[in-house]
């Protein structure tokens, strides 16, 4: 129990006047940089860090880390309400967030993601504090074979539980992997699918096409259908934040699945994004409710948002006792860690334990302090759902097009955001899952990497996807999870050839 | 994100200005955009905060300074933005030699012709890394192994530096290497740490946490001489202590990557002139000998005819390795 004695240390560092001031600045800004699409929390990060190099390091990585939680729950906000996730890891969210809010349960859904997000976040640093040393070990059993492993899971866990016809599933794939693979290859080093514009080298980025996607996308069906053409009148009311949020231990088996699958994607360390679509395709396959998910399901919210957090929170470790990022955040923060003179890496936790020790207990003093300011924003949050869909949509407009150019300051880049607009609206149109071709856009050529650097080990040879227990275990649970529904499928025809006719309209509203 | 963060500089530049510098030809009027062609955290973006921070301390200008990360395509997106920024003296382009090199080997659109050199202001050092329980005490033990054995080198990129060296170690030291390329250097620390790779030859600054720890070790350094001693990073040895790698019978003198500074094409003299002059102020300052120690570069200025020389040099020997490798592109 020597982690207690320094975790209890770090409290002391933790907990004090300008700690805790430092907390709370930091929060309020990372919730309104996770707010404004596309700031987002590493931008935000990034231009926080000059302001720290006057700091200790441990006050500054507390300024810092508070953001980063801040822009977590703020990234969530926009998924809800508009259907604009600002982060990667916020797609998911807006599978049941966005049907619940239109549904004029804005602060349901709102109070029930920042509840789970809490909750994963508890469990991700409860992980760091107990399994520091045993977690730094695992993270270091991951080569390339492995990566692909784990990437392979996500996909397999998402796509075979897909509510799509499979073959709509694989075209969406299809092309978001060659959308991803736009760019440089890191393994050739040659561009590739440039199509003559020099610009397109940098590839396509995520929040170009996610806005696109999802914000311009659903804007063109939502001028279509008259039905979202008025406001929402949801009533503003406080009680409803704390009733959503006491109604979470209904859930608990949602939730401890989920935060272990986040944590364990945050260690091995596939990501928070990754995480949260794997949790959200297994929550659909198990939860009772599974056929309804993607019409605002509760355990719709609580899967990707808890398993983001614990995600997002575990995925620091790898980041100080390694010294690899887990995140884009992270990778910021780990360039603070330089300049402040430190260096990350296995000896941190010997040479600067109380830089350590209290941002661990900074990580429970700060996601208590965010999720406290930001459940008193969710009525103000809810409130603009009642702005009249004529004033809402402009301004998604103008959201989108600011948030595409900001990325990097490109022109190219509202246009293709505009044209991501279309493809998402032929997608609703024509019942095509947009989840599958996001994913494969965010991981995508993170998978592709690890498969060729794998094949270059083994020289060719797939063997290396069953060298140890480890690839092997994550490649066969692959498998089997890619195969379960085809399973499922036949024995469930065998039983009763006809299939209900509800069933149909449920698998229908199922597409997302 | 760019109108945020200009705003906060010119409130806190209006609130310092005032000492304007000594009258020069040209002096910027308007803010000025540092792009660092690496993401956030890299090297190339440390350097470009780190002179952006001197800039701001010293009020070496009056104009407020922002940097974008252009990372995109290993940095062709920065460089491909300055070509399309040409004349305009309000984009500063940091990179390394990615600039020559990426041109050399791949199709992306742009020369370093394209681009007004400016300087190469600080040399990062490679070294020989392998993982600290591995039996091989020197470079020699470790090509002897390597002659027999499958040998993994990884690296940061494909046909950049890192792999250009690898070729070099396989046709100096009489070995075949299987070459991995990673995203980035940190990455390649971690699988080396886990077993997976060999070896790699990482920078020193990508690597100095995980040899504090003991995980992985220095066998040799490209370098002509010694590195200087500084503080120790293990209980007993510094980077002082690294043999260089041409004592060890492999025979590389020097392998150095600089860190290269660039305004777009069609800027006037007097333009270059001033920035040339900015950065060789930065440059004097503590806090740059500061930056140099923590990050364990070495410290150089190169310009005008000298900084043109390294250049031409540098591409040579790289059209020699790239063609031997059939890597150039038609």
């Amino acid at each position: 129990m020597d982690n207690l004695q320094e975790l209890l240390h770090g409290f002391t560092i933790a907990v004090t006047v300008p700690h805790l001031a430092l907390m709370a600045v930091g929060v309020l800004l990372g919730i309104l940089v996770g707010v404004l699409p596309g700031l987002g929390a590493p931008n935000g990060v990034s231009l926080l860090l000059p302001l720290t190099f006057g700091m200790q390091p441990v006050s500054a990585i507390i300024l810092l880390s508070s953001m980063y939680w801040g822009a977590l729950f703020g990234g969530s906000v926009t998924s809800i309400l508009f259907n604009i996730p600002g982060e990667p890891s916020s797609v998911a969210t807006t599978f049941d967030g966005y049907p619940m809010a239109r549904d004029g349960r804005p602060t349901t859904a709102l109070a029930t993601a920042f509840g789970s997000a809490a909750f994963g976040a508890l469990v991700g640093v409860i992980l760091i504090t107990f399994l520091a040393s045993w977690v730094a070990q695992v993270a270091l059993a991951f080569g390339p074979a492995e990566y692909f492993a784990v990437y392979f899971l996500a996909f397999a866990s998402f796509v075979g539980m897909g509510g799509a016809a499979p073959i709509k599933t694989v075209v969406a794939l299809a092309i978001g992997f060659a959308i991803a693979a736009i760019g440089i290859d890191t393994v050739s080093g040659s561009v590739r699918l440039t199509m003559g514009i020099d610009e397109l080298v940098k590839g396509v980025n995520f929040v170009v096409a996610v806005m696109g996607l999802f914000g311009i996308g659903e804007l063109l069906v939502a001028v279509e259908e008259e039905f979202h053409a008025r406001a929402v009148s949801s009533k503003i009311d406080w009680r409803e934040v704390f009733r959503a949020v006491g109604r979470l231990p209904r859930h608990s088996v949602a939730l401890l699945r989920s935060a272990a699958i986040g944590c364990w994607m945050g260690i091995t360390p596939g990501g928070p994004t990754a995480a949260s679509f794997m949790s959200y395709g297994i929550a659909r396959r198990f939860s009772r409710r599974g056929r309804y998910f993607g019409t605002g399901e509760v355990e719709g919210i609580i899967s990707p948002e808890t398993a983001d957090h614990a995600a997002g929170t575990s995925a620091l470790l790898p980041m100080l006792s390694l010294g690899i990022p887990g995140s884009a955040t992270a990778a910021v923060m780990m360039g603070g860690l330089m300049i402040w003179g430190l260096n990350p890496g296995p000896m941190l936790f010997v040479d600067q334990k109380d830089f350590v020790w209290g941002l661990i207990a900074s990580m429970y003093v700060g996601n208590i302090v965010a999720v406290v300011l930001v459940l008193l924003t969710v009525p103000v949050f809810a409130a603009l759902m009642r702005i009249p869909f004529v004033i809402i949509a402009p301004l998604i407009v103008i959201i989108c097009v600011v948030g595409a150019y900001s990325v990097s300051n490109s022109y190219l880049d509202v246009v293709m955001m505009l044209g991501f607009g279309i493809v998402g609206y032929l997608f609703k149109k024509l019942f095509y899952p947009l989840a599958p071709l996001v994913l494969a856009i965010v991981i995508g050529d993170k998978a592709e990497d690890a498969f060729r650097q794998s094949m270059l080990m083994s020289k060719g040879s797939l063997g290396i996807f069953f060298a140890n227990k480890l690839v092997t275990c994550l490649v066969v649970g692959g498998i089997a999870l890619l195969l379960l529904p085809l399973v499922l499928q036949f024995v469930g025809l065998w039983r009763k050839p006809a299939l209900p006719a509800p069933e149909t309209t449920a698998q229908e509203k199922v597409i997302i | 994100m760019r109108g945020t963060s200009l705003f906060l500089l010119s409130v806190s530049a209006a609130v310092v200005s005032g000492s304007a510098p000594a009258c020069a030809a040209w002096q910027p009027q308007k803010p000025i955009e540092f792009v660092a062609t690496a993401g956030p955290g890299g090297g190339t973006d440390n350097i470009a905060r780190a002179v952006q921070n001197i800039i701001t301390k010293y009020k070496l200008t009056d104009q407020p300074i922002v940097v974008v990360n252009k990372a995109g395509g290993s940095g062709a997106e920065g460089y491909v933005y300055g070509k399309a920024s040409a004349g305009d003296p309000y984009k500063v382009i940091f990179g390394t030699s990615n600039a020559w090199q990426q041109p050399l080997v791949s199709k992306v659109a742009f020369n370093y012709t394209d681009l007004t050199p400016i300087a190469a202001m600080a040399q990062d050092e490679f070294l020989l890394w392998v993982k600290q329980d591995s039996p091989y005490k020197t470079a020699g033990d470790y090509l002897k192994a390597a002659a027999t054995g499958d040998f993994k080198m990884g690296g940061a990129q494909s046909k950049d530096t890192d792999e250009v060296l690898t070729r070099m170690i396989e046709k100096a030291g009489h070995v075949k290497l299987t070459y991995i390329p990673f995203k980035s250097g940190a990455e390649t620390a971690v699988q080396l740490a886990g077993g997976h790779l060999d070896s790699h030859v990482n920078n020193p600054s990508e690597s100095i946490g995980q040899w504090r720890g003991g995980t992985q070790r220095p066998l040799c350094v490209f370098s002509p001489k010694r590195l200087p001693q500084g503080a120790k990073v293990t209980a007993s040895e510094g980077w002082g202590d690294v043999p260089t790698c041409a004592e060890q019978g492999l025979d590389i003198k020097q392998y150095e990557q600089p860190r290269t500074v660039w305004l777009p094409g069609k800027v006037t003299p007097e333009q270059a002139a001033y920035y040339v002059d900015l950065m060789k102020k930065v440059q004097a300052t503590p806090e740059w000998k500061d930056y140099i120690d923590k990050s364990s570069q070495i410290d150089t200025f190169l310009t005008g005819a000298d900084f043109d020389k390294f250049i031409k040099e540098d591409l040579e020997h790289l059209r020699q390795v790239a063609s031997e490798q059939g890597w150039l592109v038609k």
